[in-house]
């Protein structure tokens, strides 16, 4: 009961500290947020690039066309041989009917009576989505290695470009979040280590008159704690709200590029960024408490 | 005063310095092969000018510090082999004033008391009774909801006394109560200090107040350059030049 009593005693000291020392919890807060936000907003940017570029890399896709004479039997051989392929994600099979069909719709409207018979009949085909467009060229030697194969359609500069870029986003958004971390890290760190030095006075009265560590530091860490946890939910609103803004804002006034723009919904941001972010500001509110008090106590 | 007398052990000195010497990283020895007793029960006086060792003598006491060579005993614990951990444990038996009252600012006068009480884990019912009553000891009855800026000097040294008193500690160390007091509430907080040694609480005062001393009539250890120079009962305040 009197472990409980204490326990409730240091929470409520920890809640009311925060109130207390006002200036410190402000700029506390404030710099937690202002950390996070920054973080949070270059993270989502950086998620919605890689999305994209993730999706245009999904449209990338190889045709595989067949010698004349190969059997309807054997492209589907084939296409099942290619489908078990690490680098493949999808394939399509199109047979030289259905390939005439979607010509003629598309480029013969209004004239196509003209033809009595697929005047294409070598153009039955396997479309091939890949899982990692980086792998394109790999593939396509291996494809141009199968017999019965004529030719092996693909875009090596749109893989090539994609690729690129995909890379160097990897790399720019690796630098600049752990720049972003490192930085949050020492700054929320910085704040609440002065905050707690400036009470170093308090600490030494409440070992003096026979405060166990655990008693002065428990206030201190509640403390630290619920700071970190204030600054990470604020970016949080602010940036749920900005985010759901934009988007909506992007594909009412844009129409013509937000089919190109496919962004991520908030839940798919939020399941890492939330976690991360609590992470960061508690966690560091928890370890730059408790490492600060801790030199204060060797009273 | 209703307070209750602790039943200690029967040792010879509550308190006792055996050839203690306290050399700090730079300088010469704060003390230098002290070696003072104190009876349970007893009002001793410290007395000597800046740096005789004073300070440092009282915060070996509160095992602040250890003595580089020589041994402390406070109620029979030997404080250089008391582990860092059975620190809190050991100083709860001592109360101690300080000249600048070391009262927590942001805290009214009830929760700076009630504070000693929470850490020894006295329930709630305990500390709403034990609170009132020895701040109505010490003459603050009215003032539980202040804060210590809003009190004087006199008034904030007796939220020290009674949060050192509140829990009923067998030793009162006294580092300069009335250093920055004015005459009339020098004399008060004296007169608190003699009642509460007359309850059984052995007090150990730090002062350079000779008017005080003189008139008091208590054991008076003289100490300079951190060597005790003179230890008299019923002794008075030594000059330097003396």
């Amino acid at each position: 009961m009197k472990k409980i009593n204490t326990f409730f005693y240091c929470i409520g000291q920890g809640i009311k500290s925060i109130f207390r020392n006002k200036l410190f919890s402000l700029a506390s807060i404030a710099t937690i947020a202002a950390c996070l936000f920054l973080f949070g907003l270059f993270y989502s940017i950086v998620m919605n690039f890689q999305h994209i570029v993730k999706t245009a890399e999904e449209g990338v896709s190889v045709t595989v066309f067949f010698n004349e004479g190969t059997s309807e039997e054997r492209m589907r051989e084939i296409e099942s041989i290619i489908n078990e392929r690490d680098e493949v994600r999808e394939t399509n099979f199109v047979s030289a009917d259905e390939a005439w069909e979607s010509f003629r719709g598309i480029y013969l409207e209004g004239y196509e009576d003209g033809f009595t018979e697929n005047p294409i009949p070598n153009s039955a085909n396997i479309e091939i989505y890949l899982s990692d467009v980086s792998l394109q060229s790999s593939l396509v030697t291996y494809l141009e290695s199968i017999p019965d194969v004529r030719t092996v359609r693909r875009s090596e500069v749109t893989a090539t470009t994609l690729t690129g870029v995909n890379v160097l986003i990897g790399y720019v958004s690796i630098g600049i979040i752990g720049i972003l971390l490192a930085v949050s890290i020492f700054l929320i760190s910085n704040t609440v280590t002065i905050g707690i030095s400036v009470r170093k006075e308090e600490i030494s009265i409440m070992k003096y008159v026979g405060a166990t560590d655990f008693f002065v530091r428990s206030p201190f860490v509640i403390e630290g704690m619920l700071i970190g946890l204030v600054g990470a939910l604020i970016p949080l609103g602010i940036i749920k709200f900005l985010y759901e803004y934009l988007i909506a804002y992007i594909a009412e006034r844009f129409t013509a590029i937000s089919g190109l723009l496919n962004f991520l919904s908030t839940q798919e941001i939020f399941k890492d960024l939330v976690p991360v972010s609590l992470g960061i500001g508690v966690g560091i509110g928890f370890l730059g408490s408790i490492t600060t008090v801790r030199k204060h106590l060797r009273v | 005063m209703a307070r209750r007398k602790k039943q200690l052990p029967e040792t010879t000195a509550i308190i006792e310095l055996d050839n203690v010497t306290k050399v700090y990283q730079t300088g010469s020895p704060a003390l230098n092969g002290v070696s003072i007793s104190i009876e349970r029960g007893e009002f001793v006086f410290i007395v000597g000018d800046s740096g005789s060792g004073k300070s440092t003598l009282i915060k070996l006491l509160l095992r602040e510090l250890t003595a580089t060579s020589g041994t402390v005993r406070v109620m029979g614990t030997d404080l250089a082999r008391l582990r860092h951990r059975k620190i809190p444990k050991f100083r709860r038996n001592l109360g101690v004033v300080f000249q600048d009252f070391r009262l927590l600012k942001d805290r009214n006068v009830y929760e700076n008391v009630a504070f000693a009480q929470r850490i020894v884990e006295t329930p709630n019912y305990e500390i709403k009774k034990n609170v009132p009553s020895i701040l109505a000891t010490v003459g603050l009855a009215g003032k539980y909801k202040a804060k210590p800026k809003q009190l004087s000097g006199g008034e904030q040294q007796r939220v020290a006394l009674a949060r050192a008193l509140v829990n009923n500690p067998t030793i009162l160390l006294a580092d300069e109560p009335t250093g920055n007091l004015d005459p009339k509430n020098s004399w008060e907080i004296m007169k608190l200090l003699e009642e509460i040694n007359d309850m059984g609480t052995t007090v150990v005062v730090v002062t350079h107040n000779r008017e005080i001393v003189n008139a008091m009539q208590k054991r008076v250890i003289t100490m300079k350059k951190g060597v005790v120079v003179s230890d008299e009962e019923m002794g008075v305040y030594i000059d330097e030049e003396d």
